[in-house]
């Protein structure tokens, strides 16, 4: 068919007004039916649409065309319908060419004969193109039947069962020496109160006992390669230096720490105590206990007491060891999950609050951990305990403050954290249960209670009696010097009554919003994922591909793409689960077509285009000709991506990226450089 | 220099970063001038410096290539070496008498609509100033 001469369809979209409106689509088809092989130019209100496409269709088989043009959107979101529309017709679906008159013309330009004018050069250059496309092959390739998921929170955890009930291998790797996130660390679940370890941990156990899940705790991806369908990840176990095959996690070796009780927990977001070698909290899957290398005497400073380390005397089943290392464990999948997660904000970077300075102001998450009945104060919201744990009192007048880190330009988060107004909402019901004296206070900017079930909650607390004032408190300070007094004033304008407030509390909880990762890059360079401007990882499209990433075959679910509260995060773990089964069922697909490839007659053989490949795709052969062994370049097909690096470096031009060759991009700056 | 001389600009986008910022300045409807004529390529990396030559002798007034930020690449390193080559082939221009103002290279991520459009500005304003490119022009090729 390519050995034909071109005759080629220009199809121009008017996109109902979009494209109609600014663009005088009659006159771009005036033009395009001008110039040099266009045999035919047509017009339609919708393109894309079932009698658009059938529009295309019906021309290449009445008139034979074996070239088509759409100019509508951008080729970024509707260059696979078209593809398939040339396909359904018996075309080669590389002859087709798109330009995009609608992002890059329409909808950013006013002046209606100036983008007219516009259009109809953009539409001359792809017919400029067209002229010279080529029919292409795509290969398909098998799908390795298993899944990486990167991340084991209620995200991670939900995609990994999803797929491994399937009937498919998934391989889960966690940063930290226990599944479960940070949900695993709040206490009960707005609006519903669920007790959000009831809810859990049964998952938990699920992802660590399925027949068809890997799980790899304490352990980070180190290096990915590859391709959808076939990923290989040489993932590092850290050293526990705790045998988990022999600890049976009695837990007789943390009581015996020299460091008991003197290290701050993490999962305690520093209010409760921990030993240097521990369990991150009673629930922990695995239960196998890990030594925290920075803090242990041993590892830390080589030497522990007099006696030597106390724990792996006090073990009896002799789990510790101190001379274990890190292994690294390479596998292969066909998919990737990232389930990443978030960083709450740190309110240390809103000095105003004084988080740094009293005790008495909180995070929420610091909240949860001491309204946890498995915290380190038993449920009870003491404030003010000793080194020991001991001590404290109950507060009486209680502050919450909305939007800490969200909605605030000031710490570079202009994004809503979806989750603030409702946790505080559901804190400020747990202090009036376990509290019904106190005095309770919302400052807030406004409520958003948009979920299932929010709005009535909201409204139910309010009848609880607590308070909610708008205003965003400009400051918290101390109303003496007194140690023993625990007042903090709370200075903040009711702008419902336009009133200069300074209120007396003696407890304030933040309500920290959600934060991409400190460590997000990491990943970043990992998976090669983009950010949108907020930090957190960016979807393919907004609307239509919330779990896709640019890169095939990754996915992404949960926090690390957005924030969002535990039932959307279920979904979205449910979204990029079934994507990654699409592929993995299927067990087939197609990779990119538009690869390089070398016309070995014209390379010389300098090796500049191996040295420049980032994927490493191409080598140096030798070839024989008339006699003479040469060196040539060979494209390895299955791992060329296409970028065209290689034929930028070419100096001879014997190396071209199909479908971008100097010879179909000259021809578009020819037309597009002149001046009109 | 006539007052209304308009200048024509080839831009090359990378289809992961800059071409998508430039669809999301649409979906904005964040206007700019229409100067500017985008030609998509896969990566940044795959811009021969013998293109900018070469536009610049079919008569364009000034030519951007704008990529993925450093680090960022879809390609992991094609923004790298497209970097290279033009700040060579930036100082060769300039070297026969080429105003340094007409090349232009940014870093435009896929969230970056409005610095889009302000590289646009900057890049039109900048090929204002240098007047029409009549240093290179020739007879039209017929590719």
């Amino acid at each position: 068919m390519s050995s034909r001469r071109p005759k080629i369809g220009v199809y121009v979209c008017h996109c109902g007004i979009n494209i109609g409106s600014v663009v005088d689509v009659p006159a771009v088809v005036e033009y395009a039916s001008s110039l040099p092989g266009v045999a035919i130019a047509r017009e339609y209100t919708y393109m894309c649409s079932d009698p658009g496409q059938n529009l295309v269709k019906e021309d290449i088989k009445t008139s034979g065309l074996n070239r088509v043009i759409v100019a509508s959107c951008s080729p970024r979101m509707h260059e696979p319908t078209f593809r398939k529309t040339l396909k359904e017709a018996g075309l080669n679906p590389y002859f087709l060419e798109m330009a995009n008159i609608r992002e890059q013309c329409s909808w950013v330009h006013e002046d209606h004969a100036e983008a007219t004018e516009k259009a109809k050069k953009l539409v001359e250059a792809a017919v400029a193109k067209a002229l010279v496309l080529e029919a292409l092959e795509e290969k398909e390739v098998d799908v390795i039947p298993s899944c990486l998921v990167i991340g084991a929170g209620i995200a991670g955890i939900q995609a990994a069962l999803d797929i491994a009930d399937a009937g498919f291998k998934v391989y889960v790797v966690e940063k930290t020496p226990s599944v479960g996130g940070h949900m695993s660390q709040l206490d009960k679940t707005f609006p519903t109160l669920d007790c959000s370890a009831c809810i859990l941990t049964p998952k938990m156990v699920d992802v660590a006992n399925h027949p068809n899940i890997e799980l790899m705790t304490y352990s980070q991806v180190e290096a990915v390669e590859g391709y959808v369908g076939n990923f290989k990840a040489t993932i590092r176990k850290k050293a526990r230096y705790v045998d988990v095959s022999k600890c049976t996690g009695c837990g007789v070796c943390a009581e015996n720490c020299r460091l008991a009780g003197r290290i701050p927990s993490e999962f305690d977001e520093n209010i409760g105590m921990r030993s240097a070698i521990y369990l991150p909290f009673p629930q922990a899957v695995p239960a196998k206990y890990t030594i925290d290398p920075e803090r242990c005497l041993q590892l830390s400073k080589g030497k522990c007491g007099k006696e030597g380390p106390a724990c792996a005397e006090a073990c009896t089943a002799g789990a510790v060891n101190f001379e274990q290392e890190d292994e690294l464990v390479d596998i292969e999948c066909g998919t990737i999950i990232v389930a990443t997660g978030y960083d709450v904000f740190d309110a240390a970077r809103k000095p105003e609050y004084a988080w740094s300075d009293y005790a008495n102001v909180i995070t929420g998450l610091e909240f949860e951990r001491l309204v946890s009945a498995s915290g380190p104060t038993g449920g009870k919201p003491l404030l003010g305990r000793d080194k020991k744990g001991e001590g404290g009192y109950l507060p009486q007048k209680v502050a919450f403050i909305h939007c800490v880190g969200s909605r605030d330009k000031s710490v570079g988060n202009e994004y809503c954290s979806r989750v603030c107004c409702m946790y505080l909402a559901k804190q400020a019901h747990l202090i009036r249960d376990k509290l019904p004296e106190a005095d309770i206070t919302v400052y807030y900017m406004d409520v958003r209670a948009f979920g299932k079930g929010f709005e009535e909650f909201y409204d139910r607390v309010r009848r609880e009696g607590v308070r909610y004032v708008r205003g965003n408190p400009s400051e918290v300070f101390k109303k003496n010097a007194d140690p023993e007094d625990h007042t903090l004033i709370v200075k903040v304008e009711d702008t419902l009554t336009a009133q200069a407030l300074e209120a007396e509390h003696d407890m304030v909880v933040l309500g920290v919003g959600l934060e991409p990762r400190h460590d997000v890059r990491e990943i970043i360079d990992l998976f090669k994922l983009s950010q949108s401007t907020d930090g957190f990882f960016m979807e393919a499209h907004p609307k239509l591909r919330p779990v896709d990433t640019a890169s095939d075959g990754i996915f992404l679910a949960g926090c690390c793409q957005g924030p969002k509260d535990i039932p959307d995060t279920v979904a979205q773990a449910k979204g990029a689960a079934s994507s990654a089964l699409i592929l993995i069922a299927s067990g087939k697909v197609n990779v990119e077509a538009q690869v390089s490839f070398v016309t070995s007659s014209e390379c010389r053989g300098c090796g500049f285009c191996v040295e420049v490949c980032p994927f490493g795709a191409i080598e140096l052969v030798d070839e024989n000709r008339m006699g003479n062994i040469v060196k040539v370049a060979l494209v390895n097909e299955a791992l060329c991506k296409g970028c065209g690096s290689c034929a930028a470096a070419c100096l001879s031009g014997a190396i071209q990226p199909r479908s971008f060759k100097d010879e179909q991009i000259l021809p578009q700056i020819a037309v597009l450089g002149v001046r009109t | 220099m006539s007052e209304e001389y308009e200048p024509n600009i080839l831009a090359f986008l990378c289809n992961w970063c800059s071409y998508a910022g430039a669809d999301l300045a649409g979906t904005s409807r964040t206007h700019y001038l229409p100067n500017i004529k985008i030609i998509r390529v896969m990566c940044s990396g795959r811009v021969n410096p013998l293109f900018l030559v070469n536009a610049l002798q079919q008569g364009a007034d000034g030519v951007l290539i704008s990529g993925c930020h450093p680090g960022d690449c879809h390609y992991l390193e094609g923004n790298f070496y497209a970097r290279r080559r033009f700040m060579l082939m930036r100082k060769l221009l300039e070297h026969v008498g080429v105003d340094p103002g007409r090349v232009n290279m940014s870093w435009v991520s896929a969230s970056e609509g409005a610095k889009f459009k302000e590289v646009i500005d900057e890049t039109v304003a900048k090929a204002k100033e240098a007047g029409p490119m009549d240093q290179f022009r020739r007879r039209q090729l017929n590719w």
